[in-house]
């Protein structure tokens, strides 16, 4: 039985430069029970498509054409009563970010409670018996306390719980849900929707997964929409749509997205206009044909370019050495814990962690932006960890040490053009004045970056997600660092982009003999591009090695918990099944 | 034309009361620059012969219970009240944009005294304290501009502090150091100018509020003294004569006040949009 139906939904938003087209006709079916994945990058209108459907478009947006029919009924002409009774009971939602769609100031209870009241005309005393039935069910833990917790005392992963409580309470028979588990962690993200893929299928619930992760679609999606510039440019069964996409856009998609086995050669080269020098400096594994069959060929080639690696005389010494680094905020608490490793010039080492494994800390403290309380820091020989980090702007070693941030919209001053961004360290650190030196310098930084130069004038703003990860890279490389620390640079970026950047760093660390220092949450990122693995948590080294080593035969429970929850999809014939 | 300029006509052309309101600036500040030049009349030199003339060709805006031209002394109050605005919301802009960006930058113990003794401040009567400090450091100009800008110290420094304090986490500037900044030039040349598209309307609205401030000292006679032309004094000094039908000492002095606070409340937004990089797309 068809349960919602969209037929040539067409959707367009009023801005101040003109009216937009967001959904250019869209059309699926989706049966009761079945759960739809809808994959696509940042602006392909998976979330227009959702909010269409529950007709949440804000007041710019409006619905010009098509259909949505939902148990019979077309919604697009539903009044607001009508609308207001089916949202939440027969269709239900679960927002990206569930720290913010709870209501701050109003108990997990009395939330639950008001949905409960207001759709099934519960008594106060049912629906607060109701709703602790419902935490159970979601599986929080001392659930009775929990009920007078507000949402600021959860944690992420709890705060989504109680969304999903939320949203099942009046037993929708439709649930979307919206990127739910961006931003938690990866153990957090296995258990959220281990939880939700268990319910659904209890109850019968029709469900649509909008993500843009393959890999999450894949393991808990019956079939899959494929969606890119407003339009579905593919759809299919699951096992069948990653075997055989025939979609240029959906193989470049799969091609991105890292699988259990993948190398960095494997993840197709994305990039719609690489600078040609880039092209002409590409190694043997670089390559820009997409498809399976290719990186079949590449393979081996991408091998012995790896095992080109720069090899260094053990007498060299380490570029880097953390001795026994110990970090307590105020409070007591110990963010980072006795931890020692090393890092060779022209190495890579991931620092693998969770939120609040002390990662971020550490990776602040190694590129002296904050002191350590304990151990030490040796840089090439000398104790970086002696000058205080409130000097270091003026110690030698730091344009030695760079750094690039996660969130690239957070990570430029917004009143600096790119240009002005990756000449300030110049400007800064080696003292160069406006010239041709200067701009010289800013535009080969800027091709090693990937970034046409004709984009410099730009601010910010006028810049996209995947060319500000750019300008943070070249700022970053200007001053020609000997390690450089990254802190989850492509946590924020589209699986494309992402793949594209971490091509673009290993080739720096090749070429340009940076050692690189990867901070991540992601062990299958870290893989593809370090050699070194330290798995951080709580503060505390768990496990070191040689990354595939630590990836293939992990030592410690942590690690292996980590690598368990990634979710992967074998496109040449993985096990696909709908985790019920 | 620069981006700027292009960009400031631009905002402007969508924005006609900013316009307008700019337009009115600028003229009133030609015309107080221009004052020694175009005064028709001397502003202090009295004619009891021609006293109390209503407004006529010789004496457009008439003559006061002295017989000084009004239009005269108009012009030069506009000097003196225009310099006293400018110079104590400047002051008071760069003192509390610098006290208020380092405090919330650096946080902690600093931050949280400075911040009990912007409250101290805030709780007094903002005009009674105005008064209190020129009657004690005595009725000169410098000492209303001390004043004046005293007054407005708290709302830069708590508004500053504010903006300052929820970006010091940013990656931008935690990438300036990176770059080799230290925490001083972090604040001075990255965080106080990303404030500054949102504290223009802040200072927009003070000049008004200054000007008024500085009036009503004059007015009631904490201010500038006697044959000084000032729109506040001469206010004050026409009022005595409303109840027998002289408008004109009072109309024209009160319009000039009046126009001139609009004008700075209405560029208030539009010069938000002209500063901030992020507008011009």
């Amino acid at each position: 039985m068809t349960l919602l139906s969209v037929e040539d939904l067409q959707v367009s938003f009023s801005t101040r430069n003109g009216v937009v087209r967001a959904l250019h006709g869209i059309s699926f079916d989706l049966d009761a029970g079945q759960t739809l994945g809808i994959v696509g990058e940042s602006g392909s209108g998976k979330s227009v498509t959702s909010l269409a459907i529950m007709r949440l478009l804000d007041r710019a947006g409006q619905i010009d054409k098509g259909r949505v029919t939902f148990q019979g009924r077309d919604i697009t002409k539903a009044k607001a009563g009508e609308l207001r009774s089916l949202r939440g009971a027969a269709m239900s939602m679960i927002f990206q970010n569930p720290r913010a769609a709870l209501n701050p100031i109003r108990t997990v209870r009395d939330q639950i409670v008001d949905v409960l009241r207001a759709h099934k005309g519960m008594t106060a005393a049912d629906a607060r018996k109701q709703a602790l039935t419902l935490l159970e069910a979601v599986r929080i833990r001392d659930a009775e306390k929990r009920l007078h917790a507000y949402p600021g005392e959860l944690s992420g992963g709890m705060c989504q719980r109680v969304m999903i409580a939320m949203a099942i309470a009046c037993e929708p028979a439709l649930l979307i849900a919206d990127e739910p588990t961006t931003g938690l962690d990866v153990t957090t993200q296995k258990v959220v929707m281990d939880l939700l893929a268990g319910i659904t299928a209890e109850h019968g619930m029709a469900t649509i997964l909008i993500t843009h992760d393959l890999g999450l679609a894949a393991k808990y999606c019956g079939s899959i929409a494929v969606m890119e510039k407003g339009l579905i440019v593919e759809r299919g069964e699951t096992e069948a749509l990653f075997r055989g996409a025939s979609h240029p856009y959906t193989r470049r998609l799969i091609a991105a997205s890292p699988t259990r086995t993948s190398t960095l050669a494997d993840l197709a080269d994305l990039d719609p206009s690489p600078p040609p020098s880039c092209h002409d400096r590409a190694k043997p594994g670089h390559r820009t044909g997409t498809g399976a069959g290719a990186a079949g060929e590449t393979r081996p080639s991408m091998r012995a370019s790896a095992s080109l690696h720069p090899v260094r005389s053990p007498g060299t010494g380490h570029l880097l050495e953390l001795q026994h680094v110990v970090k307590t905020f105020s409070g007591g608490v110990k963010a980072v814990d006795d931890v020692s490793f090393h890092l060779e010039p022209g190495g890579s080492l991931g620092l693998v962690g969770e939120s609040g494994s002390g990662k971020t800390t550490l990776s602040r403290m190694i590129c002296r932006l904050l002191d350590a309380d304990g151990g030490d820091i040796v840089f090439l020989g000398e104790s970086i960890a002696r000058v205080p980090a409130n000097d270091f702007h003026r110690a030698p070693q730091r344009r030695d040490i760079q750094i690039v941030f996660q969130d690239p919209n957070d990570s430029l001053n917004p009143r600096f053009t790119a240009f002005d961004s990756i000449a300030h360290p110049l400007r800064r650190l080696e003292h160069l004045k406006d010239g041709a030196t200067l701009a010289d310098r800013v535009r080969q930084a800027a091709e090693r970056a990937g970034l046409p130069a004709e984009l410099l004038t730009r601010f910010p703003h006028q810049l996209s997600g995947g060319q500000k990860a750019r300008v943070g890279i070249a700022r970053a490389i200007a001053p020609r660092p000997k390690l450089l620390v990254l802190d989850e640079p492509t946590a924020a970026l589209d699986v494309s982009i992402q793949a594209v950047i971490l091509q673009l760093l290993d080739r720096l660390r090749r070429e340009d003999d940076i050692a690189l220092l990867f901070v991540s949450h992601d062990l299958n990122v870290v893989r593809m591009l370090c050699d070194q693995i330290v798995v951080l948590r709580q503060g505390k080294v768990v496990e070191t090695g040689a990354s595939q080593a630590v990836f293939d035969s992990p030592r410690d429970d942590y690690t292996r918990a980590l690598l368990d929850a990634i979710p992967h999809f074998e496109p040449a014939g993985g096990r696909l099944a709908f985790a019920g | 034309m620069s981006a700027t300029t292009r960009h400031a006509v631009f905002v402007l052309r969508g924005n006609p009361v900013t316009a307008l309101a700019a337009a009115g600036l600028v003229a009133v500040v030609v015309l107080a620059l221009a004052a020694p030049w175009i005064s028709p009349y001397d502003p202090v030199a009295s004619d009891v012969a021609q006293a109390l003339q209503p407004p006529s060709a010789a004496h457009w805006c008439g003559t006061d219970q002295l017989g000084r031209d009004i239009l005269s002394r108009l012009l030069w109050a506009a000097r003196l009240d225009l310099l006293i605005a400018v110079v104590a919301v400047g002051l008071s802009f760069v003192i509390g944009a610098m006290i208020g960006g380092f405090c919330g930058y650096k946080g902690g113990r600093l931050d949280r005294w400075v911040g009990r003794i912007v409250d101290v401040l805030m709780a007094f009567p903002l005009f009674v304290l105005a008064m209190a400090l020129v009657a004690a450091l005595g009725n000169r100009m410098e000492n209303i501009i001390i004043a004046t800008a005293v007054i407005n110290l708290p709302f830069y420094t708590r508004f500053a502090r504010a903006e300052v304090n929820v970006r010091r986490n940013a990656g931008w500037v935690e990438a300036a150091r990176a770059s080799g900044e230290g925490h001083f030039a972090v604040v001075m040349r990255f965080l106080l100018p990303n404030v500054l598209p949102a504290m223009a309307v802040q200072i927009s609205l003070n000049l008004g509020w200054a000007i008024l401030n500085a009036a009503g000292l004059s007015f009631i006679g904490l201010g500038v003294t006697a044959p000084t032309p000032e729109w506040g004094i001469m206010v004050a000094e026409g009022a005595r004569f409303i109840t027998t039908g002289k408008w004109w000492l009072v109309a024209y002095p009160g319009l000039a006040l009046m126009l001139t606070v609009l004008f700075f409340n209405l560029l208030g937004d539009g010069l938000r949009d002209i500063l901030d990089p992020r507008m011009r797309t």
